[in-house]
């Protein structure tokens, strides 16, 4: 049956998330946009430690229940913390988008060796590395390359935005999933993703990125010079099959599209409750239900943010109950990511306009959102990139045919 | 708990009528257009569909379903989809017959739900837009006036379907502070049926403007009696029944382009392998879906019994919008093709105008 209202239990758990988006995220939120290479670690501690009773543990051993609703649960805390401040809840110590690779191509065994970790000791992250100097949404042309020598992989090449990848590869005791290939005369089928553990030598952060927005994120640049990793570090099959590596990365995006989209969302509501507090507080309340042009026109910009956001919510919603349900989600992921990330862009900037000077002080977060914003049209594949998926889906084209 | 799937009975509800829409509807929306007339045998057959009647009580001789926004709004989409007008025609004795079956007090529920059970169909109506560029429905100028122990109504009223052969219709008036419902017959004096009105779209569903001149009707017209009636959420079904309306409508445009995109060659190759075309059907596609899901979120708020003003209004301005951007998109895309009468797309794009500025013409 058709509904769109969480239940007791979950909307109790989203209800933590918000206070933690409140009182934790916000205070702190100017100060690491300003200081941009500074590490909030009194927030990574809190995080980690709270991790468990917040449900954020990610890990091989998850009851049956907890599966059927990972995905939304995962995006409705990503729409609150992401409220707080989107590149703090990037920040967050968690299996991030390495974990997702992991457990989107990893097997049982891989999941439970590489996951594990998250349960116990320090703060830990998890990184994927697959954008590269010369190719970023044209993944497939990939040039980093693992080459099999005994019984070791040893990766050559350069990754950049690799978002925690510092924390993953050097301040923590995390991982990297690289992606790369195996045989280049194989072009899609020989890409595959390959898991190197912090401090593994070879690996090096050469540059942590500066930034429109999210800059408490860490965007690092690393480069791999003939680092040695066990043969078991290929997620799943090492072999070269047609269709084979570059799947596992897709189906790792039918994954973190829907979060992207719950980031994009939960900056998009902070953005329209500063808008709709700061109207209220100057007696100026949004009505619904007059004709268009009884309204004012504040009123017709406001209402026009509020149901583009919740249209991306509905489509972010849903694309994540697929994926629970077991059902196949790439073209409705792709679809909510479309939309949130435009929709979010879009309404942060006239949030700022709405504003007027006061919009474009920094004396508001208004403005850091905007800027903030705007990455969730980006990584995870661009507006662009996504609609080229849609576009293929709905006309059953091939990418040869159609791109 | 959030769940996006229809009931095993939505889902046959939505596929029975899709095909009949696809099958019965679409053939005869073009010639339906063009002449302004609505074979009755088509209406009959919808009819026979059961769309109204499975709501009905059974003391009243319908099936005694359990009526349920969300199963209205999937079947809204699937008979637009067919074609708007035909789907509207079809539906509008849902105007007075749920409003009744929903506020009616008993005598009401007696007296007019056996009409929506017969096998033959029944044209009843109801008058709630008023002929003024900036109405809406927070502000009714028609009024009842109390007059001994019943009122007095004097108005205008436009957009009102199958006025002419309605045996009744509800008239929507201020009535104090709060907007009320007041069933009158057809023939009732003072109530004066104007010409059937021309419009840009929806040119094959009849629709009337009224005249209410010292209307005297009895207390008993009054819908819900003394208790009245809850005008906010009679608004919201009509809003969340033109939101999946739209989207049937919309369905219907992108689907079209697509086709006609993916046969059409250019420059040695289908229009759609380039990316300015494959990129506005992505868009299309996007918004169709959103739209649906804004329908369905308001549309399972009604069936829980909650407010939904707020939420049926953001669907149908958001669905009213996506949809005329959609089939002009779909115009477009088929280019001068698109503007010739031969195809379907340059009528989707008439009738999707409407949505933006009718109200009252369907509910679920």
């Amino acid at each position: 049956m058709i509904d769109f209202e969480p239940d007791h239990d979950l909307q109790r758990r989203i209800d933590a998330y918000r206070i933690v988006a409140r009182q934790i995220m916000r205070p702190i939120s100017r100060e690491y946009d300003e200081n941009e290479h500074a590490r909030p670690t009194k927030f990574y501690e809190l995080m980690w430690a709270g991790r468990a009773q917040a449900g954020l543990e990610v890990g091989p051993d998850k009851g049956a229940r907890s599966n059927r609703m990972r995905t939304l649960f995962t995006i409705l805390a990503a729409e609150e913390l992401s409220w707080g401040d989107v590149g703090l809840f990037l920040q967050i110590p968690n299996p991030g988008l390495g974990g997702a690779a992991v457990m989107a191509a990893g097997t049982p065994q891989q999941k439970e060796r590489f996951l594990k970790r998250f349960s116990e000791g320090n703060p830990k992250w998890a990184a994927m590395a697959i954008t590269e100097p010369g190719c970023g949404s044209d993944s497939a042309a990939i040039t980093t390359t693992a080459r099999r020598e005994g019984d070791h992989w040893v990766i050559n090449g350069t990754k950049i935005f690799c978002t925690g990848g510092k924390m993953a590869a050097e301040l923590s005791e995390g991982f990297v999933v690289v992606w790369a290939t195996v045989d280049k005369n194989a072009g899609r089928a020989g890409i595959k993703p390959f898991v190197v553990e912090h401090h593994t030598p070879g690996m090096s952060v050469v540059r942590v990125e500066n930034k429109l927005g999210i800059r408490v994120s860490d965007t690092a640049a690393l480069v791999f010079e003939d680092c040695k990793i066990p043969l078991d570090n290929v997620l799943g099959s090492p072999e070269v099959k047609p269709e084979g590596g570059f799947k596992d990365a897709m189906a790792t995006f039918d994954a973190t599209r829907p979060i992207v989209a719950a980031m994009a969302i939960g900056v998009g509501r902070a953005a329209l409750d500063f808008v709709r507090d700061f109207l209220s507080e100057r007696n100026m309340e949004i009505r619904y239900g007059l004709s268009p042009q009884r309204l004012t026109a504040i009123e017709r910009d406001f209402m026009e943010m509020e149901v583009q956001l919740k249209a991306a919510r509905l489509l972010a919603w849903r694309a994540a109950w697929l994926l629970d349900n077991g059902q196949r989600n790439s073209l409705e992921a792709s679809m909510a990511k479309a939309k949130a990330g435009l929709a979010v862009t879009q309404i942060t900037q006239k949030a700022v306009e709405l504003l007027g000077p006061l919009g474009y002080s920094r004396a508001y977060l208004l403005e850091k959102w905007m800027r903030d914003a705007k990455i969730n049209d980006i990584f995870e594949g661009t507006q662009q990139i996504n609609l080229l998926i849609i576009a293929r889906r709905i006309l059953g084209y091939s990418s040869k045919d159609l791109n | 708990m959030i769940s996006f799937e229809l009931t095993e009975e939505q889902r046959m509800i939505s596929q029975t009528v899709e095909a009949f829409a696809r099958e019965e509807i679409r053939p005869a929306a073009r010639t339906a257009d063009e002449s302004g007339q609505i074979p009755p045998e088509l209406v009959q057959k919808i009819w026979e569909l059961g769309l109204v009647r499975s709501v009905i009580p059974e003391a009243s001789g319908g099936d005694g379903g359990q009526r349920s926004a969300v199963t209205g709004v999937v079947a809204a989409e699937a008979l637009a989809y067919g074609d708007l007008s035909i789907a509207i025609h079809a539906l509008v004795p849902r105007l007075l017959a749920y409003p009744v079956l929903e506020m009616g007090d008993q005598a009401q529920r007696a007296r007019y739900l056996p009409l929506f059970a017969q096998p033959g169909f029944c044209a009843a109506s109801a008058a709630l837009t008023e002929p003024r560029w900036d109405f809406d429905i927070f502000s009714i100028a028609t009024t009842a006036r109390g007059s001994g122990s019943g009122y007095i109504l004097n108005g205008e009223k436009c957009y009102v379907p199958l006025a002419r052969e309605s045996e009744f219709l509800i008239v929507f008036a201020s009535c104090g502070p709060a907007v009320e419902g007041f069933i009158l017959p057809g023939g009732c004096p003072g109530l004066v049926v104007g010409e059937r009105e021309k419009n840009m779209g929806l040119k094959a569903l009849a629709t009337y403007g009224l005249t209410l001149k010292d209307c005297a009707v009895p207390a008993e017209a009054r819908l819900g009696g003394e208790r009245g009636i809850n005008f906010n959420r009679l608004m919201s079904e009509q809003k969340v029944a033109a939101a999946a309306m739209a989207v049937g409508v919309a369905r219907s445009a992108f689907e079209y382009a697509r086709d006609y995109a993916l046969q059409r060659r250019a420059f040695g190759a289908p229009i759609a392998t380039r990316q300015a075309i494959a990129f506005m059907l992505a868009e299309m596609a996007i918004e169709i879906d959103a739209s649906r899901l804004l329908a369905w979120e308001a549309a399972s708020r009604l069936d829980k019994g909650e407010d939904a003003l707020k939420e049926s209004y953001q669907a149908k301005n958001y669905t009213a919008s996506a949809v005329l951007k959609i089939c002009d998109n779909a115009v477009q895309i088929l280019g001068g093709h698109g503007y010739i009468r031969e195809h379907p797309v340059e009528m989707w794009l008439r009738n999707a105008r409407g949505f933006a500025m009718l109200e009252g013409l369907t509910t679920v």
